[in-house]
């Protein structure tokens, strides 16, 4: 089937699936471009891989439960190998009765290609990943390290040319050094074939390295859509907030101060918020703001314009690149700010424990959180 | 002696090759007294003259041997390697199924493994006769048959071979589902799920992936049925008259009513090393058979 490169080559559109009373994917829609690195990121249980599931054609969407549409065709009751899809497994699922060619040459096999073909095909997928094709062929996958497996699953899917690549946390159980490279491998395999991927994972720092887009879900719902930079720093909810990064919060009701708007706490704090179609007069209020936005004050040195609560320094953790400066605001809790280090040995923090200090932000760098 | 222990258990423990024998001695002085001893008196059974009430007269003789080799005892040896090794296939068609069927339930695994073993709960003896209260010309298949005017004279199916094939069957069928069993639940379902995305429809998906991997079970099902079937006279002796005599009815006669005990020690040794020879055949075409994957 042809499709036109400005349709998207996969379109989710009020998917729902239940296993028995649990709703594990709960109206999800969202569409895919041609060629995007898509990622469906969260906890455990929210619902990711079975939406990546759904899409592989593993699972059925619920009778009511939405239509998945892979390159223009509507699939829902389509098997696996009907549809143009690969796949790559978290635990690879390498056939630990086959070598390495053979494992790469499976789908080829299925999908009935010319045998004069194949081997030619195998070797440049092979060679694609990064595995020497005369070393690596005949070896079986027992004889292969973790990270060699993972690129001969790698080689297995993209052998077939898919328009589509599934791919389920597969660095998941690699050490964090290769995870790195393979990071950065993906994404290059990415733009360099077109294919379209689609990345499930738990890990936010790979989504943010990695993808074009991401959905964040939670609870069988996509709880925000967007670009890294998006997600990263206007998270739409605590949730993603939280997810995502570290986050301080920061809760009261809003109050119209001219033609700007603030926020009152219980125990009167009150700091300014930037407009936002969330606000109203009495309404309660959450704001989020990242450790990196917030600074330490001197309490009566706050530069006019920046928000301040003040409260005390409770502790001073030493993360090497950071400092992070716990402080302790009534009403608000700990509070986490994060310091670039510029030498303790050298420029030593002017702060220590038990210091009183405001915790100070810019308004604009307030994020207004939507309930959940 | 508590030193003594003390010291004994360090001398143990300090190598390794004294540990493992130490491990292996009761079961192993169990096999050589009771296994490999009579094993051998029969052998040297096997060689000597006949005595007259059962025993043996001093002497020395191959005769034993040669007689084996009559038609009418290699008939019956044919007749018994055929039905053991058709016993083996209908078990394997019949069993591989009921495996997987156990392998991929989640729920009903263990009230179906259950009822897989529980004919074990009752002597093998008391179930054979039980099928022949159920073969015979007045029994229940004939009597409910007859009674729903299927037929109108009772079918003969005690003392043929069908029956002696259905009791060796029904005797035999857990050895072959068990194995198997095991090596399909030990498969990962996500292989399966890869060669589905790779493009396999299920019968190209059983043949590829499943069968290859279950390959272990299928070999120890089919030895566990093979050897005990080839040695069996229970069910050939009851379900079978006289008629379906197979190799071990000849055995253990030759020790009882004959009171031919050479020639009943020989036979087990010819039929002993025909029994590894076929072993011994199959694992070397399965071997080949793992090494050449069918190309395609």
């Amino acid at each position: 089937m042809t499709v036109s490169p400005q349709q998207p080559v996969v379109q989710l559109s009020d998917v729902s699936k239940s296993f028995g009373e649990v709703k594990a994917v709960d109206k999800v829609s969202f569409d895919i471009k041609r060629g995007e690195f898509f990622s469906i990121l969260g906890p455990s249980g929210c619902g990711k891989t079975t939406t990546l599931r759904l899409l592989a054609g593993f699972e059925e969407p619920d009778e009511d439960g939405g239509e998945v549409r892979l390159l223009g065709e509507t699939v829902n009751k389509k098997r696996p190998y009907e549809r143009k899809i690969a796949m790559v497994f978290q635990n690879y699922a390498l056939f630990p009765h086959l070598d390495v060619a053979r494992n790469v040459s499976f789908g080829l096999e299925q999908r009935k290609t010319p045998k004069i073909e194949i081997e030619g095909r195998v070797r440049r997928a092979l060679e694609m990943v990064r595995l020497k094709p005369d070393m690596f062929s005949h070896r079986m996958p027992g004889q292969l390290s973790g990270g060699q497996r993972q690129r001969v699953a790698l080689a297995r899917a993209l052998v077939l040319e898919p328009a589509i690549l599934l791919l389920d946390e597969p660095l998941g159980a690699i050490d964090l050094k290769l995870r790195k490279e393979m990071q950065l491998e993906l994404k290059a395999l990415n733009q360099q074939l077109g294919t379209t991927f689609v990345y499930v994972t738990h890990d936010q720092e790979e989504a943010l390295t990695m993808s074009d887009r991401i959905a964040v879900m939670d609870n069988g719902r996509v709880a925000q859509l967007g670009t890294p930079a998006e997600i990263y720093e206007n998270p739409r909810t605590a949730f993603v907030a939280r997810f995502i990064g570290e986050s301080n919060f920061f809760e009261g009701l809003a109050r119209r101060a001219g033609t700007a708007w603030e926020v009152r706490q219980q125990n009167g704090a009150c700091f300014q918020v930037p407009p936002h179609p969330a606000l109203a007069n009495d309404k309660p209020i959450r704001i989020a703001v990242r450790p990196e936005w917030l600074d330490v004050q001197t309490p009566d040195a706050v530069p006019p314009g920046e928000n301040a609560l003040t409260g005390v320094v409770r502790e001073i953790i030493y993360l090497g690149e950071t400092l992070h400066v716990i402080v302790t605001v009534p009403g608000s809790g700990d509070v986490t700010v994060a310091l670039r280090n510029e030498g303790q040995l050298i420029k030593p923090l002017a702060w220590k424990k038990g210091d009183t200090a405001a915790v100070a932000w810019l308004p604009e760098d307030c994020q207004i959180l939507e309930e959940e | 002696m508590g030193a003594f222990r003390e010291r004994a258990l360090a001398w143990l423990y300090s190598r390794p090759e004294a540990r493992a024998w130490a491990l292996l001695a009761p079961a192993g002085f169990w096999l050589v007294a009771f296994f490999l001893v009579p094993l051998l008196i029969m052998f040297v059974y096997s060689l000597m003259p006949r005595g007259i009430y059962g025993g043996v007269e001093p002497g020395f003789t191959l005769a034993h041997y040669t007689r084996f080799f009559d038609p009418l005892y290699l008939q019956v040896l044919q007749r018994t390697f055929a039905w053991s090794i058709a016993c083996t296939v209908i078990c394997l068609v019949l069993g591989y199924p009921v495996a997987y069927v156990i392998a991929r339930s989640r729920r009903w695994r263990t009230l179906l493994l259950f009822l897989v073993v529980l004919p074990f709960w009752t002597s093998f003896l008391v179930r054979t006769f039980a099928m022949i209260f159920l073969m015979r010309d007045t029994g229940l298949i004939n009597s409910w048959m007859l009674k729903l005017s299927v037929i109108q004279e009772p079918l003969t199916i005690l003392y043929t071979p069908f029956a002696v094939m259905t009791g060796l069957v029904y005797g035999f069928l857990p050895f072959m589902i068990l194995p198997i069993y095991a090596s399909l639940e030990k498969l990962d379902p996500s292989l399966h799920e890869a060669a589905e995305v790779l493009g396999a429809r299920p019968l190209a998906r059983f043949r590829r992936v499943t069968l290859p991997l279950s390959m272990p079970g299928v070999v120890a099902g089919s030895l566990l049925v093979f050897i005990p079937a080839l040695g069996s006279f229970l069910t050939s002796d009851l379900l079978g008259g006289a008629k379906q005599v197979m190799i071990g009815n000849l055995v253990q006669n030759q020790f009882s009513s004959a009171r031919n005990w050479p020639f009943g020690s020989a036979a087990s040794f010819i039929v002993m090393a025909l029994v590894l020879a076929a072993v011994m055949w199959y694992l070397r075409v399965k071997d080949a058979g793992a090494r050449i994957e069918p190309a395609k």
